[in-house]
């Protein structure tokens, strides 16, 4: 335990937490952890299981998708981070905080404080207007009205909604209200932002339009963001590391080229059969390090290889450059179309 | 014959209730009485204002407060004829006695049906309890209270209030649980996520959000305060339903007619104008203009 208490750079850290639905779950955790699965434990007490035996390291800075099907249990997970569910075992730690151990009062302080959270069903309040919306965790703060108005009526600008500050939240789209929800969330100003499919009910385009919104704001504000999706090619696109869930349990975690091109298991597998390789996998994992001769042209070490596919019409290879734009390697398209064939069943 | 067998013997039971409530009265009739003297307070308040309001003021007033709720000329057209109707048919001064029971009833179901819905919509077990007790309430004929009360506090303005508060608390109740408990979950738990206390929730998202329903209570309730007006003229209210009463008595059916059309005429003003108030709240909430 004491080792998780040291590590102060992990924003959420979370021990074996596993929850049970159910009117004795203590039962049911008896039977869970003598074995038997979580279809087992339903058929025999009634209980299901929401989360099974989860431990997860989550960095601060970053984000971190937990990805999974309906009834994977990934909204019942992120609802453990800010206590809204309580877990049946396990150890939850905030900044090295515990938790669960806080009193009523210290866990309304820390969720007034400390985390911030979007909904999928945005979770909108529809008698005030949308300034007083975002203003909203603010006041509950007790932060005074000027400064909060002035607070919610900045971050409303850089949501893209200025001009829609005295509106009914329902006159306004899908995309207009989860654009609400999100500045509510940075208005906070907390360390982390917990996203419970917030882009799920959105339509495609102004989907993607959010996702790069976020990607664009966490490298601003440099925020620890949890974000729930189902969406394997959301995951890849805007997370910094993803965690994939089924039946409440943990499948695999890791960076999203760790999971594209090592699935753990057939059920990762499946996902990855679908998914846009090119999306997921970075330039720098395939790439041949070493010095090689100057490159007419170059792309960043955190590009994708469908960023460096277009170049290849015009060029035999690429150059990529570290953040301070010195060349430490360089890709070709046979590398990248290696990587991308390697694991599209009965090719490799 | 076909008789019921008498299995034990009941009239001690009935002697018991009968001795019960002749001791009560004895006892704690003059308790009572102070108990619910602010009650005769409230109402007499009322009564003296609403009749030594000039007639065409109180006109003037409830034709604003129409077109303040609705904007449009069809509804303060309406409340103007109905007024206009009780003033003509010589009812006005019974009108507002009338009208002043009615207000005093509502304002006080309002008081205790409020509180007591928040306390059921949050508690199961209580919701448990006081269901039955509603049930009574509404069902069971208001002569059998009524008596009682009479006995308690003797003839006049109080029990007829009572009994009225009686009869038209239960659906303020029981609308304001049913509002508080369908607030829409997802925005209660995002309020919960922001750190609201249980007080923060309560005023600034569940009520805010439930006033349509529970203005729809008050507007049951004044309707049944009303439909209670001629059974609390029997024990000494006045009004309206003394008139009606007095014209069944004399076999006038005129009278009984006109005054009945004017409980009627009241009954519409406030219907609608409670109605409309609900509509314009909802419309702001935005319930009806989803996309």
């Amino acid at each position: 335990m004491s080792d998780i208490h040291g590590k102060t750079d992990l924003a959420i850290a979370m021990r074996g937490v596993t929850k049970i639905f159910g009117p004795d779950p203590e039962a049911a955790l008896a039977l869970l952890r003598a074995g038997k699965s979580k279809a087992e434990v339903q058929a025999e007490t009634n209980h299901v299981v929401g989360l099974d035996n989860v431990s997860l390291d989550i960095a601060a800075g970053q984000i971190f998708v937990v990805m999974g099907l309906s009834g994977s249990g990934k909204s019942t997970l992120i609802r453990h981070v800010n206590r809204l569910i309580e877990p049946t075992a396990g150890e939850i730690l905030v900044h090295g905080t515990d938790v669960l151990k806080m009193s009523l009062n210290e866990l309304r302080t820390y969720r007034r404080t400390k985390v911030a959270m979007v909904f999928q069903k945005f979770g909108l309040l529809p008698h005030r207007s949308v300034i007083d919306n975002v203003a909203y965790g603010l006041e509950v703060r007790g932060v005074g009205r000027k400064e909060r108005l002035e607070t919610a009526a900045k971050w409303i600008e850089t949501v893209g909604l200025a001009g829609y500050e005295h509106s009914r939240t329902r006159q306004l789209s899908g995309g207009q209200q989860q654009r609400v929800g999100l500045a509510r969330a940075l208005a906070m100003d907390a360390d982390i932002i917990l996203m419970d499919e917030a882009f799920s009910a959105l339509d495609p385009l102004i989907r993607a339009g959010m996702q790069d919104e976020l990607i664009t704001l966490q490298k601003s504000l440099n925020k620890t963001i949890l974000f729930i999706t189902h969406d394997f090619d959301e995951a890849l696109k805007i997370g910094d590391r993803i965690a994939v869930l089924k039946d409440g349990a943990l499948q695999q975690e890791g960076k999203p080229e760790d999971i594209v091109l090592r699935p753990a298991n057939e059920h990762i597998e499946e996902f990855v059969r679908q998914v846009n390789k090119a999306r997921a996998i970075h330039v720098r994992s395939i790439m041949e390090r070493g010095a090689t001769e100057p490159c007419e042209q170059s792309v960043s070490m955190d590009a994708r290889c469908e960023d460096v596919l277009p170049l290849f019409a015009e060029h035999q290879w690429v150059g990529v450059v570290d953040a301070d734009g010195k060349q430490i390697g360089r890709v070709t398209a046979k590398q990248v179309i290696k990587a991308l064939a390697r694991h599209t069943p009965g090719v490799g | 014959m076909n008789l019921f067998p008498q299995l034990i013997d009941t009239r001690p039971w009935r002697r018991a209730v009968d001795d019960g409530l002749n001791w009560v009265v004895r006892h704690w009739g003059g308790t009572f009485e102070a108990a619910a003297y602010p009650l005769l307070v409230l109402l007499k308040a009322i009564e003296d204002l609403l009749i030594a309001t000039p007639w065409w003021m109180i006109i003037a007033l409830l034709t604003g407060i129409a077109w303040l709720a609705t904007r449009r000329w069809q509804l303060p057209a309406i409340v103007l004829g109905s007024l206009l109707f009780l003033g003509v048919m010589d009812l006005w001064k019974d009108a507002m006695t009338t009208m002043a029971l009615m207000i005093a009833a509502t304002l006080t179901a309002i008081f205790i049906s409020i509180p007591v819905g928040v306390w059921m919509s949050r508690s199961f077990r209580l919701r448990q309890c006081v269901t039955p007790i509603l049930d009574l309430m509404q069902t069971l004929p208001s002569f059998v209270y009524l008596i009682p009360t009479v006995m308690i506090f003797g003839p006049g303005k109080i029990p007829a209030l009572i009994a009225t508060i009686v009869y038209a608390a239960p659906p303020l109740v029981r609308l304001t649980d049913l509002g508080l408990r369908s607030v829409d979950p997802s925005v209660m738990e995002a309020s919960r996520a922001f750190g609201t206390n249980p007080r923060q929730r309560l005023f600034g998202v569940q009520i805010p959000l439930a006033l349509p329903t529970i203005l729809a209570g008050v507007n049951q309730t004044t309707m049944m305060a009303l439909s209670m007006v001629v059974i609390a003229s029997m024990i000494g209210a006045g009004g309206l339903g003394y008139q009606v009463l007095q014209g069944i008595g004399r076999l006038e059916v005129s009278r009984g007619l006109f005054a009945g059309l004017g409980i009627v005429a009241l009954a519409i003003v406030f219907d609608r104008i409670t109605q409309a108030f609900g509509r314009q709240l909802q419309a702001r909430i935005g319930m009806q203009e989803v996309r």
